[in-house]
C-alpha cells in the first residue's frame, strides 16, 4: 500500500441526521481528486452513510448535540475514512456485525454488511462508554476519471 | 423528499424524492403514516424514479411499511430503481421478497393480479 498521503479533511459536526448527507457528500468530494469510477463513488457514499448514521443512532443514541469526527485520507490509490464517536461503545463486536444484527426493528443490521461489501477493509475499535471507531479503506482502481462534479 | 401522489382503489402511491437515508428516511415513516392513518389502505406503490441514493436506514423505513401493507394481506410494489439503487436493494435482500418492475403502469399490474389472487 502507497502511504503518501496525497489529501486529508478532517471534519467534525454535530450528531444530527442532517449531517449524514453532508458527510458522504463531502468525502464523495474528496474521493474524485483519486480516479474514482462512479460506482466507486457511490459505494463510498453508501459506506460513509451507514458509518455515521451508526456514530449518531447507536454511538450517541441520537443525541445531535454530540460530536463526530470524520477524517478521510487520499493516498496514492487508496481511500481511508474514519468515523470516530465517543459515545456508549459497542459491547460485542463481533455480534454487531452479524448482518441480521439491530437494536432497532426497522433496521435489519445491513450497515455493516453495506460497509464490508463496498470497501476492502472495515475495522472497527469499541470501549464501553468510551466510544467507537470505525475505519474503511478503499482501493482505488484508477481506471475513473479525476474530478468529475458530484452531487 | 417524500410526496403522496395519490391514494386509488386502496392503494397509495408513494414518491421519493432525492435521498433516503436517515434523515429522509423519518420524513417518510410521517408522511407514508399520516396517509395510512387517514384513509384506507391496503396496498403500496413506492416510485423511486427520482431518488438518487439509498442507504440502510432508506431501506429499514421501505421494509417497516412492507411489514405493515403485508399483515394486512396487501401488496407493496417498487419501481423505478436507478442501477445503483438496484444493486444496494438486491445486497440487501428485499428484492427477493417485494415485487419491483420499472414502471407505474406495472406496478398496478402486478397488484391487480396479486390481489385478485388474494395476495
Amino acid at each position: 500500500m502507497d502511504r503518501i498521503v496525497k489529501n486529508r479533511i478532517i471534519l467534525e459536526f454535530d450528531g444530527r441526521p442532517e449531517n449524514v448527507s453532508l458527510s458522504r457528500v463531502t468525502v464523495a468530494a474528496l474521493a474524485t481528486q483519486l480516479s474514482v469510477t462512479i460506482s466507486e463513488l457511490e459505494e463510498i457514499k453508501v459506506a460513509t452513510s451507514e458509518a455515521v448514521s451508526n456514530a449518531i443512532i447507536h454511538g450517541y443514541q441520537n443525541n445531535p448535540e454530540k460530536t463526530v469526527r470524520l477524517v478521510c485520507t487520499l493516498y496514492e490509490d487508496w481511500l481511508e475514512v474514519e468515523v470516530k464517536d465517543e459515545g456508549v461503545g459497542i459491547k460485542d463486536i463481533k455480534q454487531a456485525l452479524q448482518p441480521a444484527f439491530s437494536s432497532d426493528p426497522e433496521r435489519m443490521g445491513l450497515g455493516f454488511v453495506f460497509m464490508q461489501s463496498f470497501m476492502d477493509e472495515v475495522v472497527v475499535d469499541s470501549k464501553v462508554n468510551l466510544g467507537t471507531t470505525v475505519t474503511l479503506r478503499k482501493k482505488i482502481s484508477g481506471s475513473g476519471v479525476k474530478n468529475k462534479a458530484v452531487s | 423528499m417524500t410526496h403522496i401522489l395519490q391514494n386509488k382503489n386502496d392503494t397509495l402511491v408513494v414518491k421519493v424524492v432525492g435521498e433516503l437515508d436517515m434523515l429522509t428516511a423519518q420524513e417518510f415513516r410521517e408522511t407514508v403514516e399520516k396517509a395510512m392513518s387517514g384513509a384506507l389502505v391496503r396496498n403500496m406503490i413506492i416510485d423511486l424514479d427520482k431518488a438518487g441514493f439509498i442507504d440502510s436506514s432508506g431501506i429499514g423505513v421501505i421494509l417497516g411499511r412492507y411489514r405493515k401493507i403485508k399483515a394486512q394481506n396487501g401488496v407493496m410494489v417498487l419501481w423505478g430503481m436507478n442501477e445503483n439503487i438496484k444493486r444496494i436493494l438486491e445486497m440487501s435482500g428485499i428484492l427477493s421478497f417485494i415485487p419491483f418492475c420499472s414502471s407505474e403502469k406495472e406496478s398496478w399490474e402486478i397488484i391487480a393480479k396479486k390481489a385478485f389472487k388474494g395476495a
